[in-house]
């Protein structure tokens, strides 16, 4: 059978061989984030000192593309400041609604791989659960 | 079409159906909703082009035709389900609203503090929520009724939760996960002789077997149109005249009352008592006419192909090692509903794989999030029969069902 889905390399990799769907030590923020309809459901677990996000991990369940989103998010963000966290969760959303440059693709590494989604209605919310439950956390 | 003596040919049958001439999906998402022959459009067609006016209100024969069509297709409805009287058949917009109907109203006069409500635990969440909403504001309890694995529920399990502040048991006659049929006659006996009420959810069971309401001797019964041929927002509550007679109004408004002062109503004769605001007579139009579209299918052809569809999707489905069938062993106990899991994939990964060769499942909880609980898993597929499925969509989909883990990485 051809595959014809957005099931990539990529998505799949970061599904089967998630490289941080682990508990986390020293974790200073933790919030589940659930997706009622399907019932993707994930604990995101956040370690910030001076505004930097120095390390972070997630646990739960949920379909592929809630699971390697959440992963692919984490490799981007770690190292990186809340303030450029947020802004690239900005770049994200938009990317999903299908309204974003090349330039800010690029900016999105490995996550970009999920930017066929925004043909995808039904599972934009999948995708989002990584970035909206983080988004939430550096919020408050 | 030919003879009710000769086999249907399924080619014809298919032809009445423009959704299937008009897409090439293999759909298999009967029990969320079925497609609709073209018998049924051109009936609600013609009632609006011929025959549409507020029935009830006006005095020329316009509107009296519209009433006519109308209780014409109440009394197919009755009819088709051997009720007693045309009173005993309200028509709803589905079978949530029929089943709300039952909990808001009748719960409202028959459960005092203390009194106990068994539900059971594989019933959609429209045979859930709205009692435990109708037990909290009396100050009763809903009793879960718990199944064995395989979705089977006895009557010994039955009577084992069944106390003297029972008052009410609320069950599906087939479930929407498991396609099991419940032995609802045997359980209604049980329940009289305790002076119990039973109301069953038929959302799973009138488009796909006979259903006499007299012989099961169901107190409720609730159906939606929408899964039997019929369109959206047309529903039935079949409802006993004794309970009817006692029941106050759900919704209030126009044409259920007798008159109206300042201070006093007298309500309308049943069932127009429950059916407030103008109604949906072109939906009730359509329901008439997917039931003698039904009907003359046959029910003996309709319950003996899809036992066959069945008993082939099945066989097949078996023979894929990561694919788990939830509930029995036996083909025949599933009535079209072959709700699956696949090792390692989710759900919702599942039917977007299926879905990009055209193949129309559900995934998620069914809206029976406590049993999918019970049952420990999160969610999950469910493919549904319905009689103009063939053997060779069914054949296009556990191919696609064979691929889903090699989509997913897993080389296999």
């Amino acid at each position: 059978m051809e595959n014809r889905t957005f099931y990539n390399e990529i998505l799949i990799d970061h599904n089967q061989h998630p490289g941080h769907k682990h508990e986390l030590e020293g974790a200073n923020l933790v919030l589940e984030g659930v997706n009622p309809s399907c019932g993707d459901d994930i604990f995101l677990h956040l370690k910030v000192e001076d505004g930097k996000i120095v390390d972070g991990s997630f646990v739960g369940d949920g379909c592929a593309i809630s699971q390697a989103s959440a992963d692919m998010m984490l490799d981007l963000v770690i190292g990186k400041s809340t303030e450029e966290a947020k802004r690239l969760a900005g770049i994200f959303k938009r990317m999903i609604h299908g309204e974003i440059s090349e330039e800010e693709l690029d900016e999105l590494e490995e996550a970009g791989a999920l930017q066929d989604i925004a043909h995808m209605p039904a599972r934009v919310k999948c995708a989002m659960l990584g970035w909206r439950t983080m988004n939430e956390m550096l919020e408050e | 079409m030919a003879t009710a003596t000769e086999k249907w040919n399924i080619e014809d049958i298919r032809r009445d159906f423009p959704l299937l001439q008009n897409t090439d999906y293999a759909y298999l998402d009967n029990a969320a909703t079925s497609q609709k022959p073209v018998q049924v459009l051109d009936a609600v067609r013609d009632f609006y082009e011929k025959k549409n006016a507020n029935p009830f209100r006006g005095l020329y024969p316009l509107s009296e035709e519209a009433t006519e069509a109308y209780e014409d297709a109440r009394k197919t409805v009755k009819d088709f389900i051997h009720a007693a009287s045309t009173e005993e058949i309200i028509f709803t917009r589905n079978a949530s609203e029929s089943l709300n109907l039952v909990a808001y109203s009748l719960g409202s006069i028959l459960f005092q503090p203390g009194d106990e409500v068994v539900v059971s635990i594989a019933e959609h969440h429209s045979n859930m929520l709205p009692w435990r909403q109708a037990a909290e504001r009396a100050g009763a309890k809903v009793v879960y009724l718990e199944c064995a694995d395989d979705g089977t529920f006895t009557e010994e399990m039955l009577c084992s939760v069944l106390t003297e502040r029972t008052r009410l048991v609320a069950i599906t006659q087939v479930s929407n996960v498991f396609g099991r049929e419940n032995d609802i006659h045997r359980f209604a006996e049980v329940c009289h002789e305790r002076g119990i009420v039973i109301v069953a959810d038929g959302a799973q069971s009138v488009p796909h077997m006979a259903v006499d309401v007299q012989k099961l001797d169901v107190d409720f019964l609730a159906f939606s149109g929408h899964k039997m041929l019929a369109p959206d927002g047309i529903g039935v509550l079949y409802a006993k005249k004794k309970w009817l007679k006692k029941m106050p109004p759900f919704l209030s408004g126009g044409e259920m009352i007798e008159s109206v002062t300042r201070d006093k109503v007298i309500y309308a004769e049943l069932p127009h008592k429950f059916e407030a605001g103008t109604v949906n007579a072109g939906g009730a139009v359509g329901l008439a006419e997917a039931i003698r579209y039904m009907q003359r299918l046959g029910f003996d052809w309709i319950e003996e192909r899809e036992q066959a569809l069945t008993a082939f999707a099945y066989e097949r489905m078996k023979e894929i090692p990561s694919v788990h069938i939830i509930g029995s062993e036996n083909p025949a106990d599933h009535h079209g509903i072959l709700t699956f899991t696949v090792d390692g994939v989710h759900p919702h990964d599942v039917s977007e794989i299926l879905s990009a060769s055209k193949i129309a499942v559900r995934a998620g909880h069914h809206c029976a999030q406590p049993l999918m609980q019970q049952l420990k898993v999160g969610s999950t597929t469910r493919a549904s029969l319905m009689f103009y499925n063939t053997e060779e969509e069914i054949l296009r989909f556990t191919e696609a069902l064979g691929q889903v883990r090699r989509v997913m990485g897993y080389g296999e």
